[in-house]
């Protein structure tokens, strides 16, 4: 009668407390099931916990991971690929951060916000793992080399025959890219490593 | 004795316990950027024992507005609503966002200013024009700024208090004005950090970077506080005064 999909849950978090907290949580959900007993801080272990046991989805403390701030969660664990990965914030959390996970729940959300987010999460499923790395594809430079030229996303649009919907989506992935996000400064960046040469910036340089 | 009374901002998880009961000096401690605010305040230390409500009785100021904004400069994610604020409390708000131009404009911009200026002179030709540039906009666009909110916002939220509104403005226009002078600085941050070839002096790369991740801090409270306090009570000024 009831075929609502379980779905398997791993843990990563490296507070007992927490994780106790969180597994009873999950106890009263009953499309959820938790998957693992053990508390671990261990990305490495992380890794082979999710190679074996094939979770559906990943609940991780995004803490576990400072040093890849600036490094997608995807990127550094390719075997997340499939998976639905959730972070679970104890604090403030970088809104670029976040983005590279398919939801966030809050350890001081209500039991029935959790429930609902990481139903919302598991039912939209994991985001694909996008290999175009750190750098700038061939278009973004393009693209980033026009603005720097003072080009509207019209203008660029009809140069290269896409819509502007694509332009901006381009130009929101150049600035996640490079950290910079207005057109002085994309300026900047491509004069710098001689994209355009000074006559042709958006910007006069006295 | 009186309770004192607590507050604290759990909504993404960062407790910041600030009370009136508490000592000042105490408060310092807990985070030494509000060594800030004393001052923008007109607080000179020096200060003894004295409770937080004691200070803001001497220096005649609201308990609750002191420690709101102690909160907002605390807090990762400070609350947000101004439900304990009302308009009376404007006068003292204006003040302090007038202190923090004053210094942002005599001491955070000229320490900013000079240690561009040495590591603007340590490039070469080329980058040295470029940086002097960009540099150059982004200070006529954060002096503009600021001269826009002392020449314009800020008489016309006294003309309000003073009940003799100036006709034809209103703060949704000041909301439509209030440039986004962060993202200019944001992004020198990642030019310095990540695209400035290394033959700039490293030294001074990292002095400029401290001051700017110091005045972007200090900056984000200030529009947090303009966003989500000052324009608030003004609309309420507003509406309360048609």
């Amino acid at each position: 009668m009831d075929n609502r999909r379980i779905y398997k849950v791993l843990l990563l978090e490296p507070s007992a407390i927490i994780a106790a907290g969180i597994r009873t949580l999950l106890a009263d959900f009953p499309d959820f099931r938790m998957l693992d007993t053990e508390t671990t801080g261990d990305p490495a272990l992380a890794i082979d916990r999710i190679a074996t046991l094939g979770p559906d989805l990943v609940l991780i403390d995004p803490s576990l991971f400072p040093s890849l701030r600036r490094t997608p969660v995807r990127h550094a664990f390719p075997v997340l690929q499939e998976v639905t990965i959730v972070a679970l914030c104890h604090s403030m959390v970088d809104e670029e951060l976040l983005a590279e996970f398919d939801g966030s729940i809050n350890i001081y959300d209500s039991p029935s916000q959790i429930h609902h987010k990481l139903r919302h999460a598991a039912e939209q499923g994991g985001k694909t793992l996008q290999l175009d790395g750190y750098d700038l594809s061939d278009r973004e430079r393009e693209i980033l080399v026009a603005v720097a030229r003072g080009k509207t996303n019209k203008e660029i649009a009809d140069m290269y025959c896409i819509s502007i919907h694509t332009v901006i989506s381009h130009r929101k992935n150049i600035s996640r890219k490079t950290g910079i996000k207005t057109i002085a400064g994309l300026t900047v960046y491509a004069l710098l490593n001689n994209m355009i040469s000074e006559t042709d910036a958006s910007i006069g340089l006295q | 004795m009186k309770k004192t009374e607590l507050t604290y901002d759990d909504k993404e998880g960062t407790r910041i316990l600030f009370s009136a009961g508490m000592k000042l000096a105490d408060l310092i401690e807990s985070n030494y950027e509000l060594l800030a605010i004393l001052s923008r305040l007109g607080i000179p230390l020096g200060f003894g024992e004295i409770s937080v409500a004691e200070m803001c009785r001497h220096h005649n100021l609201s308990v609750n507005l002191f420690l709101h904004i102690c909160r907002i400069y605390s807090s990762a994610t400070p609350i947000l609503s101004y439900d304990q604020l009302t308009t009376a409390d404007l006068p003292d708000i204006l003040s302090y966002l007038h202190a923090s131009h004053l210094y942002y404009i005599q001491h955070t911009l000229p320490r900013l200013d000079a240690k561009m200026q040495a590591m603007i002179d340590s490039c070469d030709g080329t980058n040295r024009k470029i940086l002097s540039s960009f540099f150059a906009d982004y200070r006529r666009e954060v002096d503009n700024h600021f001269e826009y909110e002392e020449q314009t916002v800020f008489p016309y939220v006294k003309s309000l208090l003073d009940r003799t509104p100036k006709e034809g403005y209103n703060i949704l226009c000041f909301e439509d004005n209030h440039s986004d002078i962060e993202g200019k600085l944001h992004d020198l941050k990642n030019i310095i950090i990540k695209y400035l070839p290394d033959n700039c002096a490293g030294d001074l790369r990292i002095d400029v970077l401290f001051e700017i991740f110091r005045f972007e801090e200090d900056l984000l409270k200030h529009t947090l506080l303009e966003n989500h306090v000052l324009i608030p009570l003004v609309e309420k000024l507003e509406k309360d005064g048609q």
